[in-house]
């Protein structure tokens, strides 16, 4: 079984470890203060989308609750110009590249197919098929690797990519090639009804070691020791040292999407059980005990989660409807006889409405 | 005028050469491609000029091949891979027809992946299972690919460079049955001069009947149009060059001065390429049509032994037997 990082416990208190605070010695009550309001914004984030997915205003919405930690301090710890690949389930992350949600929400509404600019905000939209973006992950960082550039592209995805053959792959090229790519696996229990042990038989931190990547299991609803191991594994690809997977280990507290029913195959007593680890009141006790006023960071923390919310609710609600003729654009880079002809007698069909 | 005579894997390695010489971003990724210069040599010398960055050897993960392609091109990288065989492709139909395809739609146009997708393809050369398949089909079915089939040395190191210079993904079919035949190859033809990559090509003017076909069958068809001259009847021969887009306009222009048009491919019938190139043609040139356009194609079967691939492959006597039915002349078959 692999040692699990952890340096803030389930009550808050701060567990020291010789091997890991030097990577986060800079983390001051200010720094925390911030990765804590990051939390707090993003599950109301997340908390809105599930109230616009209900109102009608977006047709689905995948929760990232109960992995904030695991978001917001990996992503804290990239540095603007690293290159991120991720799945469908990285508000969080999004967030910390300064994404808007309304561009995430955009896809769910159906009115985008992707979302953002990849290249403004060194983030790849959003992938749905499982794993897939693993391997695009590692052949940017073998671009990363040619240009001779210190970058680092990251993939995240969760437990049931790790079934995926593309995930495997991905480890075997990285490996094969020294490649910077850090591969950050949310173990979040559940890959929709599946629990992770229908995945794997032995920790998802142990495979990794088999093709030659180092790995690390950490505690995913622990600020700190998320930090510490991404920066780790950052400076390691930074400095010519190849890829690292980061197991970190959490939980979806909430559904897989707005359209499942996780009481089918959730036990309460499970939950309940990682309620108990959740990573913001966490975080929020080690503050207070440091001397910070509890109810004032959490106004502050609330009052930037109404300014994001309130932006969001409304950025979703006023969303225009695309153009039908925009179906056709984009299809292909250089020009194509045929599809302009289909467009051509699409376009002649709607004018026939016209009139 | 840089004018030799080479074969046409030849003629593509000048190509692959060229273009890696003239953009540094153009990588070379495949199984067995750098030190043995791929089973078919095509890149053969390439990584011991370019080195191993550029002339890559991968370990044996079709998928990864291309979702490692797709993570260099969002990079801005020109990847050009090759799949050992056309049967070995389809562990990495996801990344082809869920990625590759879509990225360009899916990103608004952000994400350019100029990736080109060389595949080694059909029969004829007797080989062993999954080494003589001809799945064009599928990926002339699937929006945002290019797809386009050499028959000759020129058009392999022309297109090939076509392909790559593309901002689009190409995939990229080599008749391995050609990969031998020598003929005249300027290799450093100026690409904007020559026909752009989705143009067909008059290979052979004719009167009676139009015989469109692609890649390794289009020597077949020559040859086809060759014996039906010696009894009389003139065969115009086009090499569709590119899958998709088809060049309908090429295509139409023929079988409105002929009438009549047979449609010739190593793949199988159903929902083929044929099929597709028939009905179009039927819906632009109905009132030109003197005979219902006429398939000769392989057979709805896994591609048999090679044994018994003659019996499975469209040859001259079933293109002439194609041509003897859309000229309403009743020969061997219905």
């Amino acid at each position: 079984m692999p040692e699990t990082v952890r340096l803030l416990d389930e009550n808050g208190v701060r567990i020291p470890s010789p091997q890991w605070d030097p990577l986060i010695d800079d983390l001051d009550e200010a720094a925390l203060a911030d990765l804590y309001e990051d939390m707090v914004v993003l599950r109301r984030i997340d908390a809105e989308a599930t109230a616009l997915q209900r109102q009608g205003e977006i047709a689905l919405w995948p929760p990232v609750y109960g992995q904030e930690a695991a978001q917001i301090a990996s992503g804290r710890a990239l540095r603007r110009d690293d290159f991120v690949f991720g799945s469908y389930r990285e508000t969080g992350v999004a967030y910390t590249r300064g994404i808007d949600p309304v561009e995430i929400a955009r896809v769910w509404r159906g009115a985008a197919a992707s979302a953002w600019n990849p290249y403004e905000f060194h983030m790849a939209t959003a992938q749905v098929i499982i794993g897939a973006q693993t391997l695009h992950a590692t052949g940017y960082a073998l671009g990363i690797q040619n240009d001779g550039s210190d970058q680092v592209a990251v993939t995240y995805f969760g437990d049931g990519a790790m079934s995926e053959g593309d995930v495997s792959e991905a480890m075997i090229f990285a490996a094969t090639y020294g490649a910077p790519v850090v591969f950050f696996c949310q173990n979040n229990q559940f890959a929709i009804s599946e629990p992770v042990t229908l995945q794997s038989k032995t920790p998802l931190a142990d495979r990794p070691v088999g093709f030659g990547i180092p790995s690390v299991q950490v505690d995913g609803n622990d600020v700190l020791a998320v930090t510490a191991v991404m920066r780790q594994a950052l400076q390691r690809a930074r400095e010519g040292g190849g890829p690292t997977y980061i197991e970190a280990v959490t939980y979806r507290m909430g559904p897989h999407t707005t359209a499942d029913d996780p009481t089918r195959y959730r036990d309460p007593a499970e939950l309940e059980l990682w309620g108990k680890r959740d990573p913001i009141s966490r975080l929020r006790t080690l503050l207070e005990t440091s001397g910070l006023d509890g109810p004032e960071l959490e106004a502050r923390a609330a009052a930037a989660a109404d300014r994001v919310a309130a932006a969001f609710r409304a950025g979703v609600q006023n969303m225009p409807d695309p153009e039908p003729m925009s179906v056709f654009d984009n299809v292909y880079a250089e020009p194509h006889h045929e599809l302009d002809r289909q467009k051509n007698e699409y376009a002649r069909y709607l004018e026939g409405f016209a009139s | 005028m840089t004018t030799q005579t080479v074969t046409m894997g030849k003629a593509l390695n000048l190509g692959l050469h060229r273009a890696l010489a003239d953009d540094d971003k153009v990588v070379l990724m495949g199984e067995d491609i750098g030190r043995l210069g791929g089973v078919y040599r095509i890149t053969d010398g390439l990584q011991a000029e370019f080195g191993q960055r550029r002339v890559m050897d991968t370990p044996l993960a079709e998928s990864a091949i291309l979702g490692t392609a797709i993570g260099l091109a969002y990079r801005g990288y020109r990847p050009v891979v090759e799949i050992q065989f056309d049967g070995f492709v389809y562990p990495a139909f996801d990344q082809i027809v869920s990625q590759v395809a879509k990225m360009h739609a899916r990103t608004r146009g952000l994400v350019k992946l100029p990736i080109t997708i060389r595949i080694p393809v059909g029969g004829g050369i007797g080989s062993a299972e999954h080494h003589s398949e001809s799945p064009e089909a599928y990926f002339a079915h699937t929006a945002g690919l290019r797809v386009v089939s050499v028959s000759n040395p020129q058009d392999a190191c022309t297109m090939i460079r076509q392909a790559i210079a593309s901002d689009d993904p190409v995939v990229f079919f080599e008749p391995k049955r050609r990969y031998h035949v020598k003929g005249e190859v300027d290799d450093a033809l100026d690409l904007a001069a020559a026909p752009p990559l989705g143009a067909a090509r008059v290979a052979r003017p004719g009167t009676d009947v139009t015989l469109v076909t692609f890649g390794g069958l289009v020597q077949t068809a020559l040859d086809a149009a060759a014996a039906a001259e010696d009894e009389g009847t003139s065969i115009e021969v086009i090499d569709l060059r590119s899958l998709s887009p088809v060049d309908y306009d090429t295509v139409a222009a023929s079988v409105r001065s002929t009438g009549r048009v047979v449609i010739a491919h190593e793949g199988p019938r159903e929902v083929g390429i044929a099929a597709e190139v028939a009905q179009t043609i039927t819906e632009r040139c109905f009132h030109f049509l003197e005979a219902a356009p006429v398939r000769v194609t392989g057979h709805d079967i896994p591609y048999p032994p090679s044994k018994l691939e003659k019996h499975h492959l469209p040859d001259l006597d079933r293109m002439l037997d194609g041509v003897d039915r859309v000229l309403g002349r009743t020969r061997v078959s219905a």
